[in-house]
């Protein structure tokens, strides 16, 4: 797709994405933050300007967020080279039980631990799994609370990631 | 089509070692769909309850993750903890130990969809081996934010 092409498709996509019921905080500038991961590298957004971020909550014991990780694993391996970054924050009690999960089945992209600040700069994380999608300027393009439509979530991923998919 | 495949097959055996590693969190839950419905309140019903000066004074446990809690709940619930691990099922047994068996209590969640919470399913099992007998679970189909603050019932936060 043209740089022309892709800058349409994505104005489509984010109309259409505020139009949506759950279009929460789209079109805002997400709130920088940092914060260490679980192997002690501060993450903080800001760094990944000029990149697409996933920004994921999740937690251990929400199954729903369990399905994902694989399959962001995968994105991060496949799409990492033309943009992706993506965030998992964890929104555990205590980061134990984070760190048993990850050690026995690692992400491809960092983790690290959330709570109520850092939920509340994002509008409230009231509910899981709940993500953003956070466009190469910084700004919010798209919010996915609940389950998803996993397919459709990787088909909006490609529309704005800044290079090409190798 | 056989990459595809062989992909899916990745992801779902991923999945399964996923929550086999969660083991016994996964092992020992109790659906959310166990819970008879005589025992579920609606989120109007109870965000009426709590405006009414003459409604009996109920008792309101929050049985989720704390960040949870501390950015939005229900006026004067009082935190449990998750009770879908064994931590917060054991403060749940503490905060109910001295309690009579009459005591109304409403339990609530909205962590995730109602049909993925880990921890409503067992802390009504829990509540009710223990003989509550006004026990209502409230019914949060997507989650609080949705279910319950969106739609503009009472809230507060803080830790």
């Amino acid at each position: 797709m043209s740089p022309v092409a892709r800058r349409i498709a994505a104005t489509v996509f984010t109309v259409a994405l505020c139009s949506a019921a759950d279009s929460k905080n789209v079109g805002e500038t997400a709130p920088d933050f940092s914060r260490a991961d679980l192997a002690g590298n501060l993450v903080k957004l800001a760094d990944y300007h000029g990149k697409l971020v996933l920004l994921n909550f999740w937690a251990t014991w929400c199954g729903p967020c369990l399905e994902e990780l694989p399959r962001f694993s995968r994105w991060q391996r496949d799409y990492g080279t033309a943009g992706l970054q993506i965030i998992g924050v964890s929104m555990d009690d205590d980061a134990a039980p984070v760190k048993r999960l990850i050690t026995r089945h690692p992400t491809a992209y960092p983790i690290l631990m959330g709570d109520a600040k850092l939920g509340e700069a994002f509008g409230g994380v009231l509910g899981l799994p709940l993500s953003y999608l956070i466009d190469p300027q910084g700004r919010i393009v798209a919010r996915y609370q609940g389950i998803i439509d996993i397919e459709k979530m990787e088909t909006q991923i490609k529309v704005f990631l800044p290079g090409r998919p190798r | 089509m056989r990459l595809r495949l062989s992909r899916f097959k990745g992801s779902i055996f991923a999945l399964f070692a996923l929550l086999g590693a969660l083991h016994p969190a996964f092992a020992d839950s109790k659906p959310a769909s166990s819970i008879p419905s005589a025992n579920l309140i609606q989120p109007a019903d109870l965000a009426a309850a709590l405006q009414n000066p003459h409604a009996q004074k109920t008792l309101i446990l929050q049985i989720g993750f704390h960040a949870l809690y501390a950015q939005a709940r229900i006026p004067d619930a009082q935190y449990v903890g998750a009770a879908g691990e064994d931590k917060g099922l054991r403060a749940l047994r503490r905060r109910v130990a001295a309690l009579p068996k009459n005591t109304a209590i409403v339990i609530y969640c909205g962590c995730c969809p109602w049909n993925h919470c880990p921890n409503v399913g067992a802390a009504f099992a829990v509540l009710r081996d223990l003989g509550f007998t006004k026990l209502k679970v409230l019914y949060i189909a997507d989650n609080f934010g949705a279910d319950w603050v969106d739609k503009g019932y009472p809230v507060t936060k803080g830790t």
